[in-house]
C-alpha cells in the first residue's frame, strides 16, 4: 500500500526539485505527443530549449527575443504571485494587460504628435492605472457583494477584448491609416517609442520594469509586514483576522498590485514590440504569466527564471513551427502540460509517500 | 422577429451551457470545484467535430466528445483527489491543456462542414401549431439535456447514490467516517461533469455554429461555471440560467444582425456584462447554498 502523509512543513528541497521535474516529464511526455505528429522528437526538444540560445544562424536573431518576452511574462507573474500567495485568484491578467494598453495609449494619442521625454513616464502611468483600474472591478465586487473574483474577472477579459476591438477599429484608429484598423504606430513616434535600451539585447523599458518588480515583490514579501499580512491571510485567514489584518484590505492591494504590473506590462508591449492597438494585440500573456507564477512557486527569483524558460518556449516554439512544422498549437499544450505535471509532482513537497503494509480494514 | 423562431434559437443556444452547467453542477455537489470546464467543453467540440467530419455521424461525433472529455476531466481527477492538487490551479492548467490540445487537433478540420444533426420528428406534437415547430422540433441533444436536468433532479432528491454524494459534498470527514468512498464518489462525479461538458462542447461544433474554429466555446465554459452560482447549486436553477443565457445571446445576435445604433462590440459584450451583473445579485442576496466542502482538499487521515 502506498499511503501519503502530511508533512509539518513543506519540503524546501521539493520545492525547488519540481520545477525541474516538471520540465523534463513535460519534455518525456512533449517529446512523445511530438513523435505521434510524426515530428523527431529529439530535434523538437532541442529546437525548442537549446536552438534559440545557441543555434549559429538563428540565436543571434531569437537571443534578444528572450527578454522580449519574458519581460511581460515576468511583470504580470509577480502581480499574479502576490494575490495567489493571498488565495485570491486574478485569472484575468489578460483583460488588465490589454486595458492598460488601450488606456495608456489613448494618454498618449490624445498629445499627438508632442514631442517630450514627460510623454512616455505619463503613459506609463496611464497604463498602470488603466490595468488597476479593471482590476479594481472584482475586488470592489468581491469585499462589497462577496461575488467571487475568479469568474469576474476572467469575465472581464471578454469585454477588455470587445473595448480593444472598438478602440482599434473606432476610437483609436489611425486617421492616416486609410481606414484600416488600428493605431497610430508608436515605433515611428520617437518620444514614445519604447525601443531596446541597449542595442541587440531585447532590454526595453518593460524588462527593467520587471526586474524591478522582481527586487520589490522580494522586499515586499520577505522584509515588509504587509507581505507577513497576505502570506497570513493565505495561510490561515482565521488566524489573519484575528490578528487584525483587514481582508478587504488585502484584496484591494492584491488584486490593485498585479492589475497595475499588467497595466504596465501591456503598455510597454504597445509601445514596443508590438508597435500599435489592433485587434489581434492580446497574445494571451495573462494567461501564460499564470504558468510563470507556479512554475517560479510564487517566489519573486523562481518566477525571474520561470519567466525566461516560458519564454525560451515561446521561442522556441515558433523555432520549431518554422524549421519542422510543428504545429503551433503544440507549444500552448506543452506549456498547458508544464502546469499539469508541476502540480502533479508538487505531492511530494506537501506529503511523504510511505510504504505501508496491507491494512486491517 | 418572429416569436416561435426566436424561442426555438434559444433553446440551441442554451444547450451547450446547459449541458456543461449542469455536469459542473454534479461535481461541485460532490465538494469538488472543477474550473476546468472551458478546456473539456473545447476538447469535446474539436473531437466530437474530427469525429463526426471522419465517421459522417454526429450520433457518434457526440459519444466521443463525452468519452474524450470524460477522459481529460479524470486528469484532473488523479491529481485532485489523488496526488491533492490546489483545485483552482489544476482547473485551470486543464482548461489551459484543453485550449491548446483542441486546437492542435483541430488545425486540419478548419474550414470543414460537420453533418447535420437530423431533428426528431415526434409524431403527434410537432404537427402542433406554434408550440411544434418551436417546441418539438429540435435534434434529440436539446431533449437529451433537458431530461438530463430531470435526471440529476431526481437522481440528488430520491435516490441514495444521491444523497451519498451530498454527503460527501457537504462534508467529507463525516462521510468518510461512515464508510463512504470520498475518492471514488468524486472521481465518478468528475467524469460526469467531463462528459456533460465534452457533449455540450460537440453541441456547439456540430449544431450552433457548425463549424471549428479555434477557441470557438469563447467562453462558454466559464458562463457554465456562473450559472451554477446563480443557480445556487439547483437543477431547476441551472436550467432558468442557461435559458435566461441563452436568451441573452440570441437577442444580442439578432440586435447585431438588424444592424442597430448601438455599437456591435457593446452587444458582444453584453452577455459577459451580464453574467457579472447576476453574479453580483445573487452574491448580494447571500443566498448561498454552496456544498459545506467545495474546494477544500480530501485527505484521509486514517
Amino acid at each position: 500500500m502506498i499511503r501519503l502523509e502530511k508533512r509539518p512543513n513543506p519540503s524546501r528541497l521539493w520545492t525547488g526539485l519540481t520545477p525541474i521535474l516538471a520540465v523534463l516529464l513535460t519534455m518525456v511526455v512533449g517529446g512523445f505527443m511530438f513523435a505521434l505528429l510524426g515530428k523527431p522528437p529529439l530535434e523538437a526538444i532541442r529546437t525548442i530549449f537549446w536552438d534559440p540560445l545557441f543555434h549559429p544562424q538563428f540565436a543571434g536573431y531569437s537571443r534578444p527575443q528572450l527578454l522580449v518576452k519574458a519581460g511581460p511574462l515576468i511583470l504580470i507573474a509577480i502581480g499574479l504571485s502576490v494575490g495567489f500567495r493571498a488565495g485570491i485568484w486574478n485569472i484575468g491578467a489578460e483583460g488588465q494587460y490589454i486595458m492598460g494598453a488601450v488606456c495608456g495609449a489613448a494618454v498618449g494619442l490624445a498629445f499627438y504628435p508632442a514631442e517630450t521625454v514627460l510623454l512616455f513616464p505619463l503613459m506609463v502611468i496611464a497604463g498602470a492605472l488603466g490595468g488597476w483600474a479593471w482590476a479594481m472591478i472584482p475586488a470592489f465586487l468581491k469585499t462589497r457583494f462577496g461575488t467571487n473574483e475568479i469568474l469576474v474577472s476572467l469575465m472581464l477579459v471578454y469585454v477588455a477584448e470587445n473595448i480593444l476591438a472598438s478602440a482599434s477599429a473606432g476610437w483609436l484608429r489611425n486617421p492616416e491609416g486609410m481606414g484600416f484598423p488600428g493605431s497610430r504606430n508608436f515605433k515611428q513616434w520617437a518620444s514614445v517609442y519604447n525601443d531596446e535600451l541597449v542595442i541587440n539585447t531585447g532590454m526595453h523599458w518593460g524588462v527593467v520594469a520587471a526586474f524591478i518588480a522582481v527586487i520589490a515583490a522580494y522586499v515586499l514579501m520577505a522584509r515588509h509586514i504587509q507581505g507577513f499580512n497576505i502570506r497570513l491571510t493565505g495561510e490561515a485567514p482565521r488566524a489573519a483576522k484575528f490578528s487584525g489584518v483587514s481582508p478587504a484590505r488585502i484584496i484591494f492591494l492584491c488584486l490593485g498590485i498585479s492589475g497595475a504590473l499588467a497595466g504596465m506590462a501591456g503598455l510597454f508591449e504597445v509601445t514596443g514590440p508590438a508597435g500599435q492597438i489592433s485587434i489581434d494585440f492580446g497574445s494571451g500573456y495573462g494567461f501564460t504569466a499564470i504558468i510563470v507564477a507556479f512554475l517560479g512557486r510564487l517566489n519573486p527569483f523562481g518566477i525571474l527564471l520561470a519567466g525566461l524558460l516560458m519564454a525560451l518556449t515561446y521561442i522556441g516554439g515558433e523555432l520549431a513551427q518554422l524549421m519542422l512544422g510543428l504545429p503551433g498549437a503544440s507549444i500552448q499544450l506543452f506549456q498547458g502540460m508544464l502546469l499539469f505535471f508541476l502540480l502533479a509532482t508538487d505531492v511530494f513537497t506537501n506529503y511523504r509517500i510511505r510504504l505501508t503494509g496491507r491494512e486491517v480494514a | 422577429m418572429d416569436p416561435v423562431l426566436l424561442v426555438a434559437s434559444i433553446m440551441v443556444s442554451a444547450t451547450p451551457i446547459l449541458l456543461a452547467a449542469i455536469g459542473e453542477m454534479v461535481v461541485e455537489k460532490s465538494g469538488v470545484l472543477n474550473l476546468g470546464v472551458e478546456g473539456m467543453m473545447i476538447v469535446g467540440a474539436v473531437m466530437g467535430f474530427a469525429i463526426a467530419v471522419t465517421t459522417g455521424s454526429p450520433v457518434l461525433g457526440f459519444l466521443g466528445a463525452a468519452v474524450a472529455s470524460a477522459v481529460l476531466s479524470l486528469s484532473f481527477g488523479l491529481l485532485t483527489q489523488y496526488l491533492l492538487s490546489n483545485q483552482v490551479a489544476t482547473g485551470l492548467g486543464l482548461t489551459l491543456v484543453g485550449l491548446g490540445l483542441s486546437a492542435l487537433i483541430g488545425s486540419n478540420y478548419e474550414g470543414q462542414r460537420a453533418p447535420s444533426l437530423a431533428k426528431l420528428d415526434i409524431p403527434g406534437l410537432g404537427g402542433i401549431p406554434v408550440l411544434g415547430p418551436m417546441l418539438f422540433a429540435h435534434d434529440f441533444v436539446v431533449y437529451l439535456s433537458l431530461a438530463l436536468v430531470a435526471a440529476v433532479w431526481a437522481f440528488l432528491k430520491y435516490t441514495r447514490a444521491g444523497l451519498i454524494l451530498r454527503a460527501v459534498g457537504e462534508d467529507h470527514e463525516s462521510a468518510h467516517a461512515l464508510g463512504y468512498k470520498v475518492v471514488r464518489v468524486r472521481m465518478l462525479a468528475i467524469a460526469f461533469g467531463g462528459a456533460c461538458a465534452g457533449l455540450g462542447g460537440a453541441y456547439v461544433s456540430l449544431v450552433r455554429v457548425p463549424q471549428w474554429t479555434e477557441g470557438m466555446t469563447a467562453g462558454a465554459g466559464w458562463i457554465a461555471l456562473a450559472i451554477v452560482v446563480f443557480a445556487s447549486w439547483r437543477p431547476l436553477g441551472v436550467l432558468i440560467g442557461a435559458y435566461l443565457f441563452g436568451g441573452v445571446s440570441v437577442i444580442q445576435l439578432n440586435l447585431q444582425a438588424a444592424g442597430t445604433t448601438v455599437p456591435v462590440e457593446l452587444l458582444s459584450m453584453s452577455p459577459y456584462l451580464i453574467t457579472i451583473i447576476v453574479l453580483v445579485i445573487i452574491s448580494a442576496r447571500g443566498a448561498h447554498g454552496a456544498p459545506g466542502s467545495l474546494g477544500r482538499p480530501f485527505h484521509a487521515a486514517s
